[in-house]
């Protein structure tokens, strides 16, 4: 097969994996918050969650009917042939996988309000680039709610306030957001390079999965810190109340200029979605997160 | 905490027993309504013209539902909350020239809504947010869908459904809010956390 056929093949499936089976590391985080929760409120949002994860399981449906921008993450082995074919098969899968999945319909033109119907418009599905050694492909798709989208800030803090002004900054991202990013969440913080680029960190450090801290002890002890405090809140599963507000906190960072801060909170729901699959040059799949695939 | 499972069309004197903190299933007639319907649904209103079904007593849910046509019939495949916030602009209208009775939705909702619930009888049900397989497997038909020239997302969908929920009551009709009370003790704790974290007020 051709490796745009194969690209094509591969992002459909990841889609339908994505949004029908959560990967394990937020199950298994999912199922330790409903062990651990106490208030009776919080306890019966992450009861239902869990039913919810194994009936979507069960009846191979969409978890969550907003099945998200559809957002895709490509390493591309520097040798690797058809690079650029890929977009549009991206493009094609994410147009098969609209009908047959079925996903719902997330993509509208900002100026005339219309929907395109079939995920996909000018730049999206949108795809990040890395280009890395060798000669395989690995794809990942995130399809990113609206909801925990809708709570993302980006701010350009005070650099003499260090990372005291960070902790206060994220803190404060959560008690605003409250219910509306559908808690538990996991939160990808970036710091630094920019504006642009503390975002692009922030959102990406979103696919490390839970049980994987920052490599960097230093940087994993602040990401725990951070976990243990915005726990504090009491916001709770669905803003009800309770002891899990996220499930994870993911850090990383750029050098910055002297002059700025970049800092930006990207928020993540407890639907965290994501898959990811390897192509080698001699075609063979694969499937990173969805093993029994 | 009481579990209340409630038919409709449910009256003002059964809502009126619910508190914030209850559970509720409801069997019955369940109609979907996000910010363009809830906007027609006003217009229709103040024309004097009916709407598509009578809404009295019956529950209202923010959803944008994903649904799929079979044949004659449309299935709901994925059928979860949608952020309620955005109806608060309408809602006290809605509840009080409409009669409904429950509305169904994630994230809660503000003051203005809480007070109309408080003066013509009616309850915030919460739906786990997300939960769409949970909430479309209780969905037993998809008895018609109006407007639906609003797309999909934003159409009236009328649902039968059997013991839909759970829904955590957090705006009950004694002006009761469950979202606002846990960010009250939230703000309470900002302090704490900043001591937490080493950091100055
Ligand atoms: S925030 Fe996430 S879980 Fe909630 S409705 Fe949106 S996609 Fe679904």
């Amino acid at each position: 097969m051709e490796t745009a056929n194969i690209v094509e093949n591969v992002a459909f499936n990841l889609l339908k994996q994505a949004v029908i089976y959560l990967p394990e590391d937020v199950k298994q985080a999912l199922r330790k918050a409903y062990a651990e929760e106490t208030g009776e409120a919080g306890k019966t949002q992450l009861k239902a969650v869990l039913d919810n994860v194994e009936l979507a399981e069960k009846y191979q449906a969409p978890i969550c009917q907003d099945t998200g921008t559809i957002v895709f993450y490509v390493k591309a082995g520097a040798v690797s042939k058809n690079l650029d074919k890929i977009e549009e098969a991206l493009t094609k899968a994410t147009r098969k996988a609209t009908v047959e999945v079925p996903l719902r319909p997330n993509s509208v033109n900002p100026f005339t309000q219309k929907n395109s119907g079939d995920n996909t418009g000018r730049l999206i599905p949108y795809v990040n680039w890395e280009i890395v050694p060798g000669d395989s492909i690995e794809i990942t798709v995130m399809p990113k709610g609206g909801g925990s989208e809708n709570t993302c800030v980006m701010g350009m803090l005070v650099p003499g306030e260090g990372i005291e002004g960070l902790k206060k900054f994220v803190v404060d991202a959560v008690m605003r957001a409250g219910a509306k990013p559908c808690p538990p969440n996991i939160l990808g913080i970036g710091i630094g390079g920019g504006a642009d680029i503390s975002i692009k960190l922030a959102k990406k450090a979103l696919l490390r999965p839970l049980n994987e801290p920052n490599p960097d002890p230093e940087i994993a002890e602040l990401e725990k810190e951070i976990f243990e405090a915005v726990n504090m809140t009491g916001i709770g599963p669905m803003g009800l109340g309770g002891k899990t507000t996220v499930l994870g906190v993911h850090v990383d960072y750029a050098y910055r200029h002297p002059a700025s801060y970049p800092a930006a909170v990207a928020f993540q729901c407890w639907a965290a979605r994501r898959a990811t699959a390897r192509i080698n040059s001699d075609g063979k799949v694969e499937y990173l997160t969805h093993k029994m695939w | 905490m009481t579990v209340y499972k409630l038919k409709t069309p449910i009256s003002e004197e059964e809502i009126r027993k619910l508190k914030v903190n209850d559970v509720l299933y409801i069997t019955g007639i369940m109609v979907t309504a996000r910010d363009q319907a809830h906007r027609r649904a006003l217009e229709y209103f103040k024309q004097g013209k009916p709407l598509p079904i009578s809404l009295e007593g019956l529950a209202v849910f923010h959803c944008g539902p994903l649904m799929k046509r079979e044949g004659e019939k449309w299935i709901s495949v994925a059928a979860g909350p949608t952020t309620s916030t955005r109806m608060d602009v309408f809602e006290d209208e809605f509840i009080k020239n409409f009669k409904v009775r429950v509305i169904i939705g994630k994230g809660g909702m503000g003051r203005k809504t809480t007070g109309a619930m408080a003066r013509y009888g009616a309850v915030y049900g919460a739906f786990t947010g997300g939960a769409a397989v949970l909430a479309a497997k209780a969905v037993r038909s998809v008895r018609t869908v109006e407007w639906l020239d609003l797309g999909m997302a934003e159409a009236m969908w009328i649902l039968e459904v059997e013991e839909f929920g759970p829904l955590a009551i957090a705006i009950d009709s004694h002006g009761n809010n469950l979202f606002m009370e846990v960010q009250k003790k939230a703000e309470k704790n900002r302090q704490r956390i900043y001591q937490k974290l080493g950091l100055s007020p």
